[in-house]
């Protein structure tokens, strides 16, 4: 590991002025930045360790109904606080299908966002990555690539964004708060991550300096409760990253979806909001012809960037799943295995 | 550069002299403090190995720095027995063959205390078992492990019923 200044600012204001420096990078809990450090794929010269800064570790109420959630909340605090997971039962059962529970008492919202892709030629040094090293090239292309993305991919990048909580949150049309030079302002989740186009190496929207203070879920998040799902395959049962995932949330009004939330992980270098699928859903009977033509909306625009394409039609299923599971209504108590098609709730329908 | 801080290491307050801000708390515990019950696997976050108790709360100590940790209370496997007695999860773990090579075995029980405390799991295997999921054991002992868990939680939770009795 390359070595590095340390600096613990007091203020958010401090902390901004010292990460606006070339090089530097903001510490958290370092679940991912201490790994990516150790294998050089991360050389920051200065790591500004904002874990202490005060007021960014608590869940408020605001008085207009949203819920913000601090950037330095514990993914395992977000996800055992009753009120937020009763309210936002999608956003728990993602946090806990997550990491393991270690990673997950460390890890912190902001970091969660700010993660970087799992593809193992990024991990590796000695491959061409045009993350890591733009202009050098992509060897995931060529590769093993049966992981790797079928939504929005270049001919540069095919990566995954890995995070499960922010498939949820983008559903739920959550902002990030950040806190620049130039002050505060807010950022849809939605547009937060960049899509790689010729640019892979710019992976958000935030400018050198800039800081996630908040997430905020907007009052409307909270209409989903009794009908909000988040499915997740994985390669083994537990602790694994997604192959695809899926959060559905449904509002429905006798057997009539009123208004759909639906988006996909696993699949691009974002969480991918299905606004189409949505589309159809709304105002359609909660039956699966309604919800097999959402799930061919939302893989429309797919295509295979390697050996995945099996992923698109396992993207389907998992929409299909995942919307039959979120009309069934949310379990009373989260999974004992989270997210997973695997679990069994009893009482509770499985399959479509 | 050069920074003094301190940590409460199974009770006993340390001061320590930190030349490098690259040691992580794994290698603070193994190579500064002598305490090599902590193990050192993967040194990424994968394998569990290194987990032990800071503030409360079961981490990965390879992925966290020293530095960052001014101030912790830390609870390591050379800290849990009680009065000279094993740790009721240590000794589940011995009835219950809860371990093979043994390389595992303090990140496990490090781990296991801190799932008990959470509280979470309840007595259901299969919620032990996605608590547990971050500790690998490469000689396959997870039988073993979640009963010990079980058992462990059932005798802790007995203990501190008498105590409230």
């Amino acid at each position: 590991m390359k070595t590095f200044d340390y600096v613990r600012p007091a203020t958010v204001r401090e902390a901004v002025a010292a990460a606006s420096e070339p090089g530097a990078a903001y510490l958290a809990a370092g679940t991912n930045l201490l790994d990516l450090m150790k294998g050089s794929i991360a050389r920051p010269s200065r790591l500004v360790d904002i874990s202490r800064l005060p007021n960014l570790d608590r869940i408020e109420d605001l008085a207009d109904g949203s819920v913000r959630i601090g950037a330095l909340v514990r993914n395992a605090d977000l996800a055992y606080d009753r009120t937020f997971a009763r309210r936002f039962p999608a956003v728990a059962e993602a946090l806990l299908s997550g990491a393991s529970a270690q990673l997950r008492n460390a890890a912190t919202v902001g970091g969660n966002l700010l993660q970087r892709t799992r593809c193992a030629y990024f991990y590796d040094v000695a491959s061409t990555c045009n993350k890591r090293a733009p202009g050098s090239g992509c060897d995931a292309r060529g590769g093993d690539n049966k992981l790797h993305a079928v939504l929005g991919w270049s001919e540069n990048c095919i990566a995954t964004h890995p995070s499960d909580f922010c498939v949820p949150l983008v559903a739920l049309d959550a902002v990030v708060e950040v806190e620049g030079r130039a002050g505060r302002r807010e950022i849809a989740l939605e547009q937060f991550h960049r899509l790689p186009d010729d640019t892979p190496e710019r992976e958000n929207m935030l400018e050198p300096g800039e800081m996630i203070v908040a997430v905020r879920l907007p009052p409307p998040a909270a209409r989903f409760a009794a009908h909000s799902r988040y499915l997740k395959v994985r390669e083994r049962t537990s602790y694994a990253f997604a192959v695809v995932s899926a959060a559905a949330a449904l509002r429905l009004e006798d057997n009539t979806i009123a208004e759909a939330r639906l988006a996909l992980g696993g699949v691009a270098m974002k969480p991918w909001r299905a606004r189409e699928a949505e589309l159809i859903l709304t105002g359609a009977p909660a039956d699966a012809a309604q919800f097999h033509r959402a799930a061919e909306a939302a893989l429309a625009a797919a295509k295979p960037s390697g050996d995945n394409g099996f992923k698109i039609e396992l993207a389907r299923r998992i929409v299909v799943r995942a919307l039959a599971l979120a009309a069934a209504g949310t379990p009373e108590r989260i999974p004992a295995l989270p997210a997973s098609p695997f679990a069994s709730v009893s009482g509770d329908t499985i399959h479509a | 550069m050069h920074v003094s801080m301190s940590l409460t290491v199974n009770g006993v307050k340390r001061m320590i002299e930190l030349d490098d801000p690259r040691v992580t708390l794994l290698d603070l515990l193994r190579e500064r403090l002598l305490l090599t019950g902590t193990k050192t696997g993967c040194d990424r976050g994968q394998c569990g190995a290194c987990t032990i108790i800071v503030d409360g709360r079961r981490i990965n100590s390879c992925l966290a720095l020293a530095i960052s940790h001014d101030g912790a209370d830390i609870l390591t496997i050379e800290g849990v027995t009680q009065g000279g007695r094993l740790h009721p999860v240590q000794e589940a773990f011995i009835a219950h063959d809860g371990l093979q090579c043994g390389f595992c075995t303090p990140g496990q029980i490090m781990s296991a205390i801190g799932l008990i405390q959470e509280g979470h799991a309840g007595d259901d295997p299969e919620r032990v078992r996605e608590g547990m999921s971050g500790n690998l054991c490469r000689c396959g002992a997870y039988q073993g492990i979640t009963e010990a868990v079980l058992d462990a939680q059932n005798a802790i939770g007995a203990a501190s019923r008498r105590k409230v009795t």
